[in-house]
């Protein structure tokens, strides 16, 4: 181990490190922090807050402006307190500190905002049973209409949907899974560091930034050239579309997985003489296998909500097909989309709208679900590394 | 010496015996070659199938595209509104990322970190669809006092002439986009921070520097590739998402005004028209979809070779 004793031979003299107070620098470096160096800050964010309560509710501000307003004060007093203390470096110091805070609370204030806006428009309908079972056959804005009047009670439901999405998803996993891990296979162990290789690992990340809906337009173009273009809008194209999307994700985990199997255990069975295959098969293949399974989860997640190449490809079924092979079809994320933009009844928007945030919470549900699997595979499952 | 001239004829001859020729071996390196030969096709696949479609488009009499001008003027105003949206997006996504990613791999306490990565991940789950019914039933309404405001004190600059009173315009659609691309931007950029040389790190704090004076003088020339190159796949990301800006966006003529109605982009348009399309319109939407992927690939293509170029002397440090 290299110990850090070779000093430079000049002094710091460079940079912007100037004659500051010593003892309050090293007061404030993360390695020995000091509650009494962050005093100051809390003061001041307290203060800060109280002032954009008196902003909000006092001067009637509207309640954004006022908590900015209130930040942009809290940043002005933290680089004027701390450079009296410290001096102007400590001061830059939490000014950058407040500002990668803030950062991260504006990146958790939106998903907080979907998440909640989400649960709270959908979680009324989507647990219902009968929206669980029925489909939108036969379900018009007259019968939105008589519920609004409460003459008749909620009809229609996101059953077609849900089994359209797993079925689409189903058969994209079928379609990607073989033709992915193969592809991850002949990288890692077949085509490494040949020129077909760095090709194919290049062309997998042009196609990681395919524009999803520009895999709907070929599956569309493709099926169109084979089936005609009355017959082109099928389940199987939606799939087609959705497995561009997810053969270079599912290529790039499964790549990630099998190169972290050591070469030891490869060089092993292949000399005590266990074919090539085999040796995949029965070696690398079961030492990833957690990995692979997280990874495969992680790009059905990624897929399952996609809206656009499904518009575009398989059209828009009001009932119920079982029949990815023929006709159109629907899915949680195109009928969430129609519903809400296109609702029944123009007059009685309401039904439709719930419809369609209850589709919106079953799919999130979904994704989280399966993201969450992804992460107990990979930790219940994860091969037993070292001796 | 002598056993040189033997020894290469057994080792050609043990060659040989090795490549019997075994059903598994060969089915298994058949697949792989396959499967990594069948992206080939499929990418190509990809581009032809839409250039084959797109024709009728590109070689139709000037007349008969929408708006009577030709193909390449219909399209041009849509290629403007994807690129300002998406350029807007990441320069609103790009400073927050890297906060966030610093926030990850340098401020927030070690265990917090992996929580903190799952709830950024976490925003990547969220569907496309669902962002644009958010952004268009509860983002938009509260963005009409800030247009107003835009206009009211900057109504000068032609870029906030005239508030739109639903707020569904293409800034609000940019302000959506950013938040949708800040994961990729910050998983990179957290990746290569996290990858920044400990003792980089060390002898920077040794030498008495500030958290960030360390992170100016040590992480942030390091990551820099990193971050560029995660920016610009969040370029292209922003440039072909489509769901949330065909929600949010109330589509309309080309206009320099940002928080007015109007403009559109290239997914917008064809997820907006292509169910009804028929005939011409349709390969007209195919062939805007075409211009899309060329300009996300270039972008991809750009971002790629960023990264990769970092990746070579990163190794050596």
């Amino acid at each position: 181990m290299s110990t850090p004793t070779q000093t430079p031979a000049s002094p710091p003299s460079g940079g912007d490190i100037h004659h500051s107070r010593l003892d309050d620098v090293s007061g404030i470096v993360p390695s020995q922090v000091h509650p009494a160096g962050r005093r100051p800050a809390l003061v001041i964010a307290g203060a800060s807050a109280v002032v954009a309560l008196v902003l909000w509710l006092g001067l009637g501000l509207h309640v954004a402006a006022a908590l900015l307003l209130s930040f942009v004060l809290y940043l002005g007093a933290i680089y004027v307190t701390y450079r009296r203390i410290g001096g102007a470096r400590v001061a830059v110091d939490h000014l950058v500190r407040s500002l990668v805070y803030f950062a991260f609370v504006c990146a958790v204030v939106p998903l907080a905002s979907v998440l909640w806006t989400v649960i709270g428009q959908g979680a009324g309908r989507a647990f219902d049973p009968d929206f669980l079972s029925q489909t939108m056959n036969g379900v018009t804005g007259l019968n939105d209409q008589q519920y609004a009047e409460g003459s008749a009670g909620f009809v229609g439901g996101a059953y077609h949907a849900i089994m359209g999405t797993l079925l689409i998803t189903g058969l994209a996993t079928l379609i990607s899974v073989p033709i992915g891990m193969f592809t991850a296979i002949y990288l890692v162990e077949y085509g490494a560091g040949g020129r077909l290789g760095r090709g194919i690992r290049f062309l997998v990340d042009v196609m990681t930034g395919i524009p999803s809906i520009v895999a709907g337009l070929f599956a569309f173009a493709l099926f169109t050239q084979i089936f005609g273009i009355r017959d082109a809008k099928m389940g199987l194209a939606g799939a087609v579309a959705l497995s561009v999307l997810m053969i270079p994700t599912v290529v790039r985990n499964s790549e990630e997985m099998l190169r972290i199997v050591p070469n030891e255990l490869r060089e092993a069975a292949l000399a005590l003489g266990v074919p090539k295959w085999r040796t995949i098969a029965k070696v690398v293949l079961p030492t990833a296998a957690s990995g692979l399974a997280s990874g495969v989860t992680l790009a059905i997640a990624r897929v399952i909500g996609e809206t656009a190449p499904l518009l575009v490809a398989i059209g828009y079924a009001r009932g119920l097909n079982w029949n990815p092979f023929d006709g159109p079809m629907n899915t949680l994320a195109v009928y969430a989309y129609f519903m809400f933009t296109k609702p029944l009844s123009p007059a009685v928007r309401e039904p439709s709208l719930e419809r369609a945030w209850a589709a919106a919470l079953l799919l999130v549900l979904l994704v989280i679900a399966l993201n969450l699997l992804a992460r107990l595979i990979a930790t219940l499952f994860a091969p037993k590394t070292g001796r | 010496m002598n056993a040189k001239a033997p020894a290469t004829p057994t080792r050609r001859d043990r060659g040989s015996a090795r490549a019997v020729r075994r059903p598994g071996d060969l089915f298994f390196s058949g697949a792989s070659v396959g499967s990594a030969v069948l992206i080939l096709l499929i990418l190509a696949g990809v581009a032809l199938f839409l250039v084959v479609e797109a024709i009728p488009a590109l070689t139709a009499p000037t007349e008969e595209i929408s708006g009577g001008r030709g193909f390449w003027s219909y399209v041009a105003p849509l290629v403007f509104g994807t690129v300002v949206a998406s350029l807007i997006a990441m320069v609103l996504a790009t400073p927050i990322a890297v906060g966030i990613a610093l926030f990850v791999s340098h401020y927030a306490p070690r265990r917090l970190g992996k929580s903190i990565g799952f709830v950024i991940d976490l925003l990547a789950a969220v569907p496309s669809v669902v962002f644009g019914m958010w952004g268009m039933a509860v983002f938009a309404p509260r963005l009409v006092p800030l247009f107003d405001w835009l206009e009211k004190y900057l109504g000068f600059v032609p870029l906030f002439a005239d508030a739109s009173s639903t707020g569904r315009t293409l800034l609000t659609a940019s302000i959506v986009l950013a938040v949708m691309i800040l994961p990729i931007i910050t998983s990179v950029s957290r990746e290569v921070f996290l990858q920044t040389p400990r003792l980089h790190e060390e002898a920077a704090l040794a030498l008495g520097a500030t958290q960030w004076e360390m992170i100016r003088t040590a992480v942030l020339p390091f990551g820099m590739p990193g971050v560029i190159g995660g920016t610009m796949l969040g370029l292209g990301r922003a440039l072909g998402e489509t769901m949330a800006v065909a929600i949010i966006l109330a589509p309309g003529v080309f206009t320099w005004n940002l928080i007015g109605n109007g403009n559109s982009t290239i997914p917008a348009e064809i997820a907006l028209n292509f169910p009804e399309a028929a005939g011409l319109r349709l390969s007209e939407l195919i062939a805007a979809g075409l211009v899309l992927f060329v300009i996300t690939l270039g972008v991809n293509l750009f971002a790629r070779w960023i990264v990769d170029r970092r990746a070579e002397f990163s190794g050596a440090n």
